[in-house]
C-alpha cells in the first residue's frame, strides 16, 4: 500500500481484463527484451513521511542560515524577508498544482496573474513590454544577447566585466557553439564599466551592463546608452541581480536602454541554494516579436467580458520550431506569480522605503567598516552592496569569523585574481544593527 | 453515468491590482529603522515604480479570488498527454520549505552547506540508477533547457574529436522545442517521418544518417504513446556513422524500473523532475530537467559537479572538457529538493508507479476506441492518442469536445499535438488517478460523443460555466496588449 498509488488488486485484475493482457508485466511486451534491465531498482526503502521528516530535518541542519549565522553574503543572492501572506497564498493548490495555461477559460487566474507580473516589471524597469519570465538572471542574458544578434543580425556582442561573472559564464556557454564573439570591457578604478574602453560599435550586436553591478556600484546607465547609441544599429543591454535597487535609482528604461534582463529573485522567493530564481525580461515594444518566452495579451470572450491568454506563439518553438527565438518552452511560472504577490504587497510606497532602508544599511556598514580601518574598494555610488579591501593575512581573517559564524561576504580573488583579499559585502533589511557592529568589530581587532 | 463533477458555484469578480487601494497603504510589515537616514547620490537617483497601495487583505483577496479561475491537479483529473499531471505530494512542499534548504545561500563556504550538496549527490545517484546512465548533471532548469545542455555536451564531445557536424535527425513526433534546442546549437534540424506503424523504422534513418549528422533526437516512448521498439538498431546506425543519440526522457514515467536507458544505445537523456517525479507544476514553472550521460560524456557535463570524498562533498571546477556553466548557481535546487522526497517516499516502488500509468492509459484506449478514432491501434505506454475523425461529420471538432469536457469538471488532454495525427486527443491519465476517477472520464467521453451526435451545436457554445467563455485569441495577437494602464 502506498498513498499515491489508489489500485487496488480487484481494480487491477478488472482494468487488465479490459485491456485484454494477462499481467501488469505483459503490458510492457512491445519492448524488446534486449532494452530492459534485469534487477529491480537499487533505491533506498520506501520512508515513511514521518521518517522523512526526520532525514530532511537532518540535511536541513546541516546548512549555515540564519538566525544562528549572520551571512553579509549577497552576490546574486538575497535575504530579503518574505510576509506569511505569500508563503499561504502559494500554497492554494489551484495556483501550484495547474500547468500552463493552455485552456484559457479554466486558467484565468494564472493569466491575470501573470499580465499583472508584465505589467508591475514594466513599471519598475521603466519599461515598455515584459515577458512572462526565464530560467533565471544567467540565462535571461544569455537569451538578451542573442535576441540582439537576431535583431541587428550582428555577430559580436561586449560584455561588461563588471557583470555577474558566473552570469557571464551562462552567457559563454549559451553562445560557444555558433561561435558568436564575446569581448569584454575591463571596469574603472572606480568600479564602473570603463565605456573609453569600448572601441569600435560598428561590428557589436549589443554592449551588456549590470546596475547595480557585481561590485555594487551604481552603473551611469545614460552616458552608457549614449556611448552604445553613438552606432545606429548597437543595442544597450542592461541587468540587474537586485531589482529592489530601483525603489530608489533611475530605472533602465528611463536611461535609454534597449533590453533589460536580469535576476528577480529578491522578489519575495527563497534562496533556495540558488534556485528556483526568476528570470526577468523587458525590452522595447518595437522589438516584441523578436523576444523569447512567453507572452500573456489582455482580450475579450464571447460575451465581451474582459479576459486573458498565451499570445504572440508564432514566435515560440511549438509553431516556429527550429526558427522559433528561443527553445525555452515554460517560465518560471509559479517564481513570476510570488514576485508579483511580493510587489503588490508592498506597494509603491512599501517598494521605496524598503530599498531606502537597504540603501541606508550598507551606507552605514560601509562607514563602520572605515571607521574600524578598513579600505572600501570602489569609490562610486551603490545600493546593498559593496566591497571592501581587507588587509593582508584576510583569510585568517575570514575563517576566524566563520568560527564566529559571521559569514564576511564573499572573496573575491576566485573570480577577479587581481582582487586579493578583496570581499563583497552584502546587507539587507535583516540585517540588524548590533550584527552589523559586531562584525565592525570582529574585522577591526 | 452518474452525476458530473462539474457544477457551478459563487466565485468573484475581482479587477487588475492597479484598479483598486489606495495611495498610503501597504501589505508589508516593515523592518525597524535602527539607522539613520543617508542621501541617495542625485546622479542615480530615481523616482520608484508606479505600483498600487494595497493593505494585505487587499493582496489576499485578489490572489485569492484569481486561484479560484484555475484549474490543478488537486481540483479534478488533468488528463493532459505529455505533461504528466499526477499528484503533488504535500510532503515535497515541505520538505523545500524548511528553513535549512530554503534558507541556503548558493555561495556559502563548503563546510557550511554540506546538506544541500549531500542531497545533490545522492539525487545524482538515484536518477542515475533510475536511468541505467552512470553521471548525472542537476543544472538545467526545465526540460527545455535540459535539451539544450544535452545537445551542447554532443557539440563538445563532437568538437573534442575535431568533428563539426551540421545537421541533426528529428522524427515527426518530437517534442516542439526539440528543433528549437537543436537550432540554438547551430544544428538544422532533418525532419525523420515515422513508420505506418507510428515508430522509427531503421530503412528512414539509415538514408539520412551520414557523417555530416550529429545524431538524432528520440522520445521514447515517443508523442504517440508508443514504444521505440527499434530504437537499438537505429542507435546502431547512427552510432556507426558516429553521431550520438539524445533522448528525451519527458515520457520516463511510462518506464522506470522496466527499461535501461543505457541498452537503448542512448548516450543523453534528459528528465523533466516535474513530470515523471511529481514536483508542481507551478502554473508553467519552474520545472527541472537533470540530464543523465554514458561515461565517455561524462567529462563534458556541466560544471560545477558535486564531489564526494570521504563523506565531505564539494563543488568541483576540475573538468577541462566541460561545457561551463547553463545556470547562474546549480539548477532549480528547491525543485531537487520535492523530487528527492519523492523518490525516498517511493524507493523501487516506482517500478509500481510506471506499471499503474501503463495499466491506466491503456484501459482508457481499449474502453473509448469504439467512439474515438483511435490513431494507432496498438499496446501504448503511459499515454494514447485519439483524434475527431469519427465526429468530423458532425462538425464538432477536438477544440469543442476540450471545451465540453471542461464543464463535466475534467481539464482536456492535449489536443492538436502531435502533429502527426489530425485534430489529436492525447490522454495522459497518470498513474495517481484511481480506477473510478477513470471511469468517470470514460463515461463522460462516452456521453460527449453520444452528445456530439444529438446535439452538436451546444459544443460550439461550451464552456458556458466558465469564469470567461471562448476567448478572442486572434484579437489578443493582432492588437497585443501586453501591459496594463491606469492607476
Amino acid at each position: 500500500m502506498m498513498r499515491y498509488l489508489p489500485h487496488t488488486n480487484e481494480d487491477i485484475s478488472a482494468m487488465l481484463e479490459k485491456v485484454g493482457v494477462g499481467s501488469l508485466v505483459a503490458l510492457f511486451d512491445s519492448i524488446p527484451e534486449s532494452c530492459r534491465r534485469q534487477a529491480p531498482l537499487n533505491l533506498p526503502d520506501p520512508m515513511s513521511e514521518w521518517d522523512l521528516n526526520e532525514h530532511m530535518d537532518g540535511l536541513a541542519a546541516d546548512m549555515a542560515v540564519a538566525p544562528q549565522y549572520k551571512v553579509f553574503l549577497g552576490a546574486g543572492s538575497y535575504d530579503h524577508f518574505i510576509p506569511e501572506a505569500i508563503k499561504h497564498l502559494l500554497l492554494r493548490s489551484e495556483v501550484y498544482t495547474a500547468y500552463t495555461p493552455y485552456q484559457p477559460e479554466i486558467s484565468q487566474g494564472t493569466l491575470q496573474t501573470i499580465f499583472e507580473y508584465q505589467t508591475l516589471i514594466a513599471r519598475l524597469l521603466g519599461m515598455e513590454v515584459a515577458n512572462a519570465s526565464m530560467y533565471d538572471g544567467a540565462s535571461a542574458l544569455a537569451e538578451a544577447l542573442l535576441m540582439a544578434i537576431r535583431i541587428t543580425r550582428r555577430k559580436k556582442v561586449a560584455v561588461s566585466r563588471a557583470v555577474h561573472p558566473l552570469y557571464r559564464r551562462v552567457v559563454a556557454t549559451y553562445l560557444a557553439p555558433t561561435g558568436y564573439e564575446i569581448v569584454e570591457i575591463p571596469y574603472t578604478p572606480d568600479g564602473r564599466t570603463d565605456l573609453s574602453a569600448l572601441g569600435d560599435l560598428s561590428a557589436l550586436a549589443a554592449v551588456a551592463v549590470q546596475s547595480p553591478n557585481f561590485f555594487g556600484c551604481v552603473e551611469d546607465l545614460r552616458a552608457n546608452a549614449d556611448a552604445v547609441h553613438a552606432d545606429p544599429k548597437a543595442l544597450l543591454v542592461t541587468c540587474f541581480s537586485e531589482p529592489l535597487a530601483y525603489g530608489i535609482l533611475k530605472n533602465p528604461g528611463s536611461c535609454g536602454a534597449d533590453i533589460v534582463c536580469g535576476e528577480g529573485q529578491s522578489l519575495g522567493i527563497p534562496r533556495s541554494f540558488g534556485g528556483p530564481g526568476l528570470g526577468v525580461f523587458a525590452s522595447r515594444q518595437k522589438y516584441v516579436r523578436n523576444m523569447p518566452g512567453r507572452l500573456i495579451g489582455q482580450t475579450v470572450d464571447k460575451d465581451g467580458k474582459r479576459g486573458f491568454v498565451l499570445t504572440l506563439a508564432t514566435r515560440e518553438q511549438h509553431i516556429r520550431r527550429e526558427r522559433a527565438t528561443s527553445n525555452i518552452c515554460s517560465n518560471q511560472g509559479l517564481c513570476a506569480t510570488t514576485a508579483t504577490m511580493y510587489m503588490a504587497i508592498l506597494g509603491g510606497t512599501g517598494f521605496r522605503e524598503l530599498a531606502a532602508l537597504n540603501h541606508d544599511k550598507a551606507a552605514y556598514l560601509k562607514a563602520e567598516l572605515q571607521k574600524a580601518g578598513l579600505t572600501i574598494a570602489f569609490d562610486s555610488p551603490v545600493f546593498n552592496e559593496f566591497v571592501v579591501k581587507f588587509p593582508s593575512g584576510f583569510d585568517t581573517t575570514y575563517q576566524r569569523l566563520l568560527e564566529k559564524k559571521i559569514v564576511a561576504g564573499l572573496p573575491l580573488a576566485p573570480y577577479y585574481p587581481e582582487l586579493a583579499d578583496h570581499c563583497l559585502l552584502c546587507v539587507t533589511e535583516t540585517s540588524r544593527r548590533t550584527d552589523m557592529d559586531a562584525l565592525a568589530k570582529e574585522v577591526a581587532s | 453515468m452518474k452525476a458530473p463533477v462539474g457544477t457551478t458555484g459563487l466565485i468573484f469578480n475581482e479587477p487588475l491590482l492597479w484598479e483598486k487601494g489606495a495611495k498610503g497603504r501597504t501589505g508589508f510589515s516593515m523592518p525597524l529603522r535602527d539607522i539613520e537616514r543617508y542621501p541617495v547620490e542625485d546622479s542615480v537617483k530615481g523616482e520608484g515604480p508606479d505600483f498600487p497601495d494595497l493593505s494585505e487583505l487587499d493582496v489576499v483577496r485578489h490572489f485569492t479570488r484569481l486561484s479560484q479561475w484555475n484549474f490543478g491537479v488537486d481540483s479534478g483529473m488533468y488528463p493532459l498527454g505529455s505533461c504528466t499531471m499526477k499528484y503533488n505530494p504535500k510532503t515535497n512542499e515541505r520538505q523545500a520549505a524548511l528553513p535549512g534548504l530554503a534558507g541556503g545561500h548558493p555561495l556559502l563556504p563548503e563546510v557550511l552547506c554540506q546538506g544541500a550538496l549531500k542531497l545533490m549527490a545522492d539525487l545524482e545517484r538515484f536518477l542515475a540508477e533510475i536511468t541505467g546512465l552512470p553521471a548525472v548533471s542537476l543544472q538545467p532548469a526545465a526540460g527545455s533547457h535540459g535539451e539544450l545542455t544535452g545537445m551542447m555536451v554532443i557539440d563538445a564531445y563532437l568538437k573534442s574529436k575535431g568533428q563539426r557536424r551540421t545537421k541533426v535527425l528529428i522524427p515527426d513526433t518530437a517534442h516542439g522545442t526539440n528543433p528549437a534546442s537543436a537550432a540554438l546549437c547551430g544544428l538544422k534540424a532533418i525532419p525523420l517521418t515515422s513508420n505506418e506503424q507510428g515508430i522509427l523504422s531503421t530503412e528512414n534513418v539509415a538514408e539520412l544518417m551520414d557523417e555530416d549528422t550529429a545524431g538524432i533526437m528520440v522520445t521514447n516512448p515517443n508523442t504517440l504513446g508508443l514504444f521505440e521498439a527499434n530504437i537499438q538498431q537505429v542507435a546502431d546506425i547512427v552510432h556507426a556513422k558516429g553521431g550520438l543519440i539524445y533522448g528525451d526522457g519527458a515520457n520516463m514515467n511510462a518506464v522506470m524500473g522496466i527499461v535501461d536507458i543505457q541498452k537503448l544505445g542512448v548516450d543523453v537523456l534528459h528528465l523533466n523532475l516535474h513530470k515523471t517525479f511529481s514536483t508542481p507544476h507551478g502554473g508553467g514553472g519552474p520545472g527541472s530537467g537533470p540530464i543523465c550521460v554514458t561515461e565517455r560524456l561524462a567529462p563534458f557535463l556541466p560544471v560545477p559537479r558535486v564531489v564526494e570524498k570521504d563523506g565531505c562533498y564539494t563543488l568541483s571546477e576540475d573538468f577541462p572538457q566541460s561545457v561551463g556553466k547553463i545556470h547562474a548557481f546549480y539548477g532549480n535546487f528547491g525543485v531537487l529538493v520535492k523530487a528527492y522526497s519523492y523518490i525516498l517516499s517511493l524507493g523501487a516502488d516506482l517500478k509500481k508507479v510506471s506499471q499503474y500509468a501503463v495499466l491506466n492509459a491503456n484501459y482508457i484506449k481499449e474502453s473509448l476506441k469504439d467512439v474515438y478514432h483511435l490513431a494507432y491501434d496498438r499496446p501504448c505506454m503511459h499515454e494514447c492518442v485519439f483524434s475527431d475523425k469519427h465526429q468530423e461529420a458532425y462538425h464538432v471538432s477536438t477544440l469543442d469536445i476540450a471545451k465540453r469536457l471542461m464543464e463535466y469538471g475534467f481539464h482536456p488532454p492535449t489536443v492538436y499535438f502531435p502533429l502527426v495525427v489530425h485534430g489529436a486527443i492525447m490522454v495522459e491519465p497518470t498513474e495517481t488517478e484511481s480506477k473510478e476517477m477513470i471511469d468517470a472520464f470514460i463515461d463522460t467521453m462516452r456521453a460527449i460523443a453520444e452528445e456530439v451526435k444529438a446535439d452538436p451545436e451546444r459544443f460550439h457554445e461550451a464552456p458556458r460555466i466558465t469564469k470567461v467563455r471562448r476567448l478572442d485569441e486572434t484579437g489578443a495577437a493582432r492588437n497585443p496588449c501586453l501591459t496594463g494602464c491606469g492607476r
